[in-house]
């Protein structure tokens, strides 16, 4: 299982839009994606779950990646979540 | 005449018939079926027909309200592929052996529940597309379409509240208002209200009952009244400050392009005060040549922490690229007094105008400080930045400042990070920087006089306290005798000197600025076209006196 952690910069928090480019990436991979904030966790390939942990500007996630191409795919997310939040 | 009041969202009056915009009631009912395949079928072939239409939509909503308003349909297409959205729902059909329609809306509440009852109020607001998505998929469920607004003349839209989907398949030329009922400021009839530049009121108590269509009524967007069958007098009235309002809305639009210069040829900088970077649009819409206050403070005040170096650069990058040349004078961390962010912790105060705010703040904890200092540094590679310093009075702030700045540069030298040049000015808004502005003019590239708190600490009267009001004279000769000498002390420096306060956008005040030889006025952007219009009709050399005189 690959594992990091990413504070959100976004003004606006994991909102709608990215939320839904988010969980597109993450569908592009096998592996499971699970986001966490603080107890709450999320499938990060479901739009309405990742949106329902409410992740603001500031809050730190933690984003576990398994499954065969972990490796790919957390490094894709984290580049994702870098570039749009 | 009936008068209700809603909270605006766009000023402006409108006149016209009112329109009762009613949602077709979709009566859900539950049924038991045997074949719960067959309903999962239905479902998914509603669902397939909803996105389609939603693609639909958003291209065609691309060109009519532009991208940023048109992302709501693609966000509504994510919705109805989403797993969790198809799972509830072939669930509900399968475990409860029920039809497609009921499955839909009982999924549509769970999740409409879970957005209405977060903390946030963005993601409450998707419960309203939460329940848009699923009444699209009713609608095809039922056999019938989703329908726009039929009316031959312009009319006032009265709704409860109004989805998205909705909006955007009215006929914009027919719209001439929207009320609603409930909304919020961020809704998407507040967004669409703004882009179509039309008043518009949320959170209006009226009885949405149909003996209201079609009377005659008027909406004044700039005080949130609404008026139901105005009165003779009411409608003149109303007539009147549309008339005007129109007037000016042409004329204004003819002054764009054209240059701030009076008519014996003096030039003067009509500049935009912002709160945010997200004011940008309204920079450019009235014209501005440049932004002459960039409060950095929303940075500090939207945190629930400290604003990094990077979040900073961002910003003020991005501010700096699309003003593409023209000046951003951005004024360093102004907190403290009545703007207040609790990871600060700063100490109560008996008396927080006269407290630790402002550079006092920046001064006491450099590293807060430097950070901000160092992210402008940076920006100032991409654009025209100039840096101004608040609520100075002495030589022994702009020298310590000035040592930091030192310090700041030398860090980003060593560590090879480019960094450009900004003009670095300070903010005039104490008696104590007046009373010297002739020593601080050789310290400094540039004065901005902030008449907001020059007044009240040349008054001696708070600001905040609304029980002053008849002491309060914001055109007091103290004041504008103190804007004068100002100005008088920067030029003899050869240093510009701007002002950024309330003054700034004060009509009957700029033909005194003129002769007083201000070199900028900065103002809230929608005051902007009127300020040059004045400018334009003044002449200096043949009413300067005569307005000095009357003034000072």
């Amino acid at each position: 299982m690959k594992e990091f952690t990413y504070v959100i910069t976004d003004t606006e928090g994991i909102h709608a839009r990215p939320a839904g480019e988010l969980v597109k990436k993450a569908k592009e991979f096998t592996s499971s994606v699970t986001v966490i904030k603080e107890e709450k966790k999320a499938d990060a390939k479901k739009l309405f779950g990742l949106m329902g942990l409410g992740v603001k500007q500031g809050m730190e996630i933690t984003v576990q990646v398994e499954g065969e191409d972990e490796e790919a795919a957390a490094a894709a997310l984290e580049a994702f979540l870098k570039e749009n939040l | 005449m009936e008068l209700y009041r809603g909270k605006s969202v766009f000023g402006g009056i409108a006149i016209g018939r009112l329109h009762i915009y009613s949602k077709k009631d979709l009566q859900v009912k539950r049924e038991r079926v045997e074949d719960a395949e067959t309903e999962v079928a239905r479902f998914h072939a509603a669902r397939e027909k909803a996105i389609e239409q939603l693609a639909g939509l958003y291209e065609k909503s691309l060109t009519a309200v532009g991208e940023a308003n048109a992302a709501i349909f693609e966000i509504h297409q994510m919705m109805l592929q989403d797993d969790d959205y198809i799972e509830s729902t072939e669930n509900i059909i399968r475990t409860q052996q029920v039809n497609a329609e009921y499955a839909v809306a009982a999924t549509s509440d769970n999740f409409a529940n879970m957005f209405a009852a977060m903390d946030d109020d963005y993601m409450k607001g998707r419960a309203a597309d939460v329940r848009d998505i699923s009444e699209r998929v009713l609608l095809i469920l039922s056999g019938q379409e989703a329908g726009g607004i039929v009316t031959d003349e312009p009319v006032i839209i009265v709704a409860d509240d109004l989805a998205p989907s909705e909006t955007v398949q009215m006929d914009k030329s027919k719209v001439l208002s929207f009320v609603t009922v409930h909304g919020s400021t961020n809704s998407h009839t507040a967004i669409l209200a703004r882009t179509m530049g039309i008043p518009a009121l949320i959170g209006t108590p009226i009885p949405l009952d149909a003996s209201l269509d079609g009377r005659l009524a008027v909406v004044d967007g700039d005080t949130g009244q609404f008026y139901v069958e105005p009165d003779e007098q009411t409608l003149a009235k109303m007539q009147q400050k549309y008339d005007e309002m129109q007037t000016k809305k042409e004329l204004l639009q003819t002054l764009k392009g054209k240059e701030s210069v009076t008519l014996d040829g003096r030039k003067i900088m009509l500049y935009a005060n912002i709160g945010n970077y997200k004011d940008l649009s309204l920079v450019l819409e009235n014209d501005a040549e440049g932004i002459g206050l960039f409060r950095s403070e929303f940075l500090y005040l939207e945190s629930s922490t400290y604003p990094t170096e990077e979040e900073q650069l961002k910003i003020y990058r991005a501010v700096a690229e699309t003003m593409a040349g023209k000046r951003v004078i951005i004024r360093t961390l102004d907190i403290g007094a009545d703007k207040q962010a609790d990871y600060f912790e700063l100490p109560k105060e008996e008396n927080p105008a006269m407290g630790c705010r402002a550079i006092r703040i920046c001064l006491t904890r450099p590293e807060i400080f430097k950070t901000q200092l160092r992210a402008l540094f940076r920006a100032s590679a991409f654009g025209k930045i100039a840096i101004m310093y608040p609520m100075i009075t002495s030589l022994a702030e702009i020298a310590r400042i000035k040592q930091i700045v030192e310090e700041v540069k030398a860090e980003l030298t060593e560590a090879g990070v480019p960094f450009g040049t900004p003009e670095q000015g300070i903010m005039i808004e104490t008696p104590a920087a007046v009373m010297i502005s002739d020593k601080l003019a050789k310290e400094v590239d540039f004065f901005s006089i902030g008449t907001n708190d020059l007044t009240q600490y040349t008054l001696a009267i708070d600001r905040q306290n609304d029980q002053l009001d008849e002491f309060y004279d914001s055109h007091h000769q103290a004041v504008l005798r103190m804007i004068e000498m100002t100005v008088q002390n920067a030029h003899k420096e050869n240093i510009w000197c701007g002002i950024c306060g309330e003054l700034g956008a004060d009509a009957s005040l700029s033909k005194l600025f003129l002769a007083m030889g201000v070199d900028e006025l900065s103002m809230s952007p929608g005051s902007l076209l009127f300020i040059r219009k004045i400018v334009r009709e003044t002449n200096v050399g043949e009413e300067g006196e005569a307005v000095k005189a009357q003034f000072l």
